[in-house]
């Protein structure tokens, strides 16, 4: 499994998209931090870059690097290893460099520039948001054997947990909003990764907002060393459950 | 001769010399009733350091009372502990303790009572219910005081300088803790409040119920239950002051209602749940005051008219502003607002189109508070977006049409 993904390694380092990927983020975040005086601030903007850019880059790359990286997956399962084996390492392989970029690329200018409490939920946020859409790629992309239909779903999933998903929230809030919907609330946001994400570095950020009476009920749940297990215990499922399944389907897929 | 001598003698009798009367817990008087009853009128009363007990004690005659190495007069929890009811007392250097605690009377460290010419002067207030209570007095000064409150950190405690119908009182460089407002004025008038540190009251840092005319500046309002609240007065001057950390469900840095003439001009907001909430406001100007890193920078109510905001700088706020309703008659102008992204086309330092502070969001989440889940989120940041080219759900009249550029420097 190992060797699976240090090949994939290998095979991604000369593709050079990660290498561009990464000197994007480190110029984005070194111009973000440079042009505010304020560090906190720029926090706040390098936030939309992790919570909608970094998911984006994550699925369309893995996604497109499955597909071509097809015929040496055909290739190993043509050898003596279980399919269980290859699609983990592939995805090792793949979520190790994406994490990697991503640290590099925010992780440093955050560490020069603002090495706050609120920095590091930004950065561990990015991480695990970066492995939970490497796996859903990897369900995208298992499932559908064609690259355009593949790639096509994977952008479909992005889109709906970045944009979609926050509307129907709204949506749903406005309906019910005579209602007590504080265990809702929490119910709708471990639906979506990207929403954890941002509660997260959120309960570092706006905490004078939060402390309103709108915001108490987040700052109760989310604020508390439970909250900050069960935001964790969440995402975690988010990086597994999509693989589990990609895994089930790889294993009775007819390549 | 015989006449120059008959002349001092009278002179004598008549304008007699201030005397000086040592207490000590060694000397002839041992106690401060003692020391009251054998004084003459502007007599000085010099208190060695030591434990006094001293319960309920009424100054009744112009004195000067000076502590030497802070002398403590100890109350034992039983009764206040002094009680000044003359005019013209001094009182300089006197930690008063142990006043008795309980609901059924303001129990005080230290009352003034229809008394005018009062100061008092670098004392320490311990463990006291009220600290300092001032009532129907005038011409009064507190210098230089602490005073930490009893049952510190809960609900049932009382103020640390509290006025009831003064006038002309003077209230400067104290430090007030742990009460439940850290001064407070109730019919208070023409009294100025400056350099104070006012900090973890239950309730308010300063509270002003009815009272005109007064002016508090350079003080300091941190960590307080509620900030500062200044209610139902008329013509209140609030310069230079900071208001930080103020943290909590209902919590602000500067609540007003029923306000009425007043100017805030300089003040720092910082940190705080919400800066400023103006409930019924008329006629009030905020000038050069700096709102940063708020939850809210200010809650202004629909009930406010003829307002004045002007070269205010708003930066890092989560929102800058939120109402209720449609607001009338108030002018923002030439404030400075992070958030602005218009242009200055004719480089006047002043942007050419309008900036409205309230943001669809804030309007969304004032009327559904769950949606406070969605805070940062692209899809909102698209629908402010969307909602600033074309406004149909924020109020159509909040709204600056003169932002500026550049942030105002902090002078």
């Amino acid at each position: 499994m190992f060797k699976i993904s240090k090949y994939v390694i290998y095979d991604i380092l000369r593709s050079k998209v990660l290498i561009a990927y990464t000197l994007f983020l480190l110029a984005v975040s070194f111009a973000l931090f440079s042009l505010e005086t304020d560090g906190a601030k720029s926090v706040v903007s390098l936030l939309s870059i992790v919570l909608i850019i970094v998911p984006l880059i994550s699925v369309v790359f893995t996604t497109t690097y499955f597909y071509n990286a097809y015929e040496f997956i055909e290739l190993l399962v043509a050898q003596p290893l279980s399919r269980n084996t290859i699609l983990l390492g592939e995805f090792l392989g793949v979520a190790v460099s994406m994490t990697a970029a991503f640290l590099i690329g925010i992780g440093i200018p955050v560490l020069i520039y603002s090495p706050t409490a609120t920095g590091g939920v930004l950065l561990l946020s990015g991480v695990v948001l970066t492995l939970s859409f490497v796996s859903i790629a990897f369900f995208s992309s298992v499932a559908m054997r064609d690259k355009a239909k593949g790639i096509g779903m994977s952008l479909l999933l992005w889109f709906y947990f970045a944009v979609i998903y926050d509307a129907i929230v709204l949506g749903i809030l406005f309906s019910f909003s005579d209602y007590p919907l504080d265990k809702v609330v929490i119910a709708l946001a471990s639906l979506n990764p990207i929403d954890m994400a941002r509660i997260m570095v959120l309960m570092k950020l706006d905490i004078s907002a939060l402390m309103g009476f709108t915001g108490a009920v987040y700052k109760q749940f989310f604020g508390s060393s439970f909250g900050l297990l069960y935001t964790m215990a969440i995402m975690l499922v988010w990086i597994i459950l999509p693989l589990i399944v990609a895994v089930r389907i790889f294993k009775k897929k007819n390549l | 001769m015989r006449y120059i001598l008959f002349i001092s003698f009278l002179a004598a009798s008549l304008f007699p010399k201030a005397e000086v009367i040592t207490l000590c817990n060694q000397c002839e008087i041992k106690e401060l009733k003692q020391a009251i009853t054998v004084s003459k009128p502007f007599d000085t009363l010099l208190i060695k350091s030591g434990i006094y007990t001293c319960i309920n004690e009424t100054i009744n005659k112009p004195l000067t009372i000076i502590g030497e190495n802070l002398p403590a007069l100890d109350g034992q929890s039983k009764d206040e502990v002094l009680v000044v009811m003359s005019d013209n007392v001094n009182i300089t250097g006197i930690e008063v303790r142990n006043s008795k605690c309980g609901s059924m009377k303001d129990f005080a460290g230290l009352r003034v009572f229809k008394s005018r010419y009062v100061k008092i002067e670098n004392c320490v207030l311990n463990n006291t219910y009220f600290g300092i209570y001032l009532s129907d007095s005038k011409h009064i000064l507190v210098k230089n005081c602490k005073s930490k409150g009893a049952n510190y950190g809960k609900s049932d405690t009382g103020n640390g300088i509290h006025l009831w119908k003064c006038d002309s009182v003077t209230i400067e460089d104290n430090h007030l803790e742990g009460h439940r407002d850290g001064i407070y004025l109730e019919f208070a008038k023409h009294c100025y409040i400056q350099n104070n540190y006012c900090e973890k009251n239950f309730r308010y840092g300063v509270h002003f119920m009815f009272s005109d005319n007064d002016t508090y500046e350079n003080n300091t309002f941190t960590n307080n239950g509620t900030g500062v609240a200044v209610m139902y007065s008329k013509g209140v001057h609030m310069f230079n002051n900071k208001f930080e950390n103020n943290w909590g469900d209902a919590s602000y840095g500067l609540l007003l209602k029923d306000m009425t003439n007043g100017i805030i001009r300089g003040n720092i907001f910082e940190s705080n749940t919400v800066g400023v909430t103006m409930e019924g406001g008329t006629n009030m100007r905020f000038e050069k005051n700096n709102f940063i890193k708020n939850g809210y920078a200010m809650k202004v109510m629909a009930n406010c008219r003829l307002d004045t905001f002007i070269r205010n700088n708003f930066s890092g706020n989560t929102f800058d502003a939120s109402t209720n309703g449609e607001l009338k008659e108030n002018l923002f102008e030439n404030n400075y607002w992070d958030k602005y992204e218009g242009y200055d086309l004719n480089h006047d330092k002043v942007g050419d189109i309008p900036y409205r502070p309230v943001s669809l969001y804030s309007v969304l989440v004032e009327q559904m508070p769950y949606a406070v889940m969605l805070m940062r989120s692209f899809t909102i940041d698209i629908l402010n977006r969307a909602e600033k080219n074309i406004p149909s759900i924020v109020p159509e009249t909040f709204v600056d049409d003169k932002p500026l550029m550049k942030m105002i420097s902090k002078k």
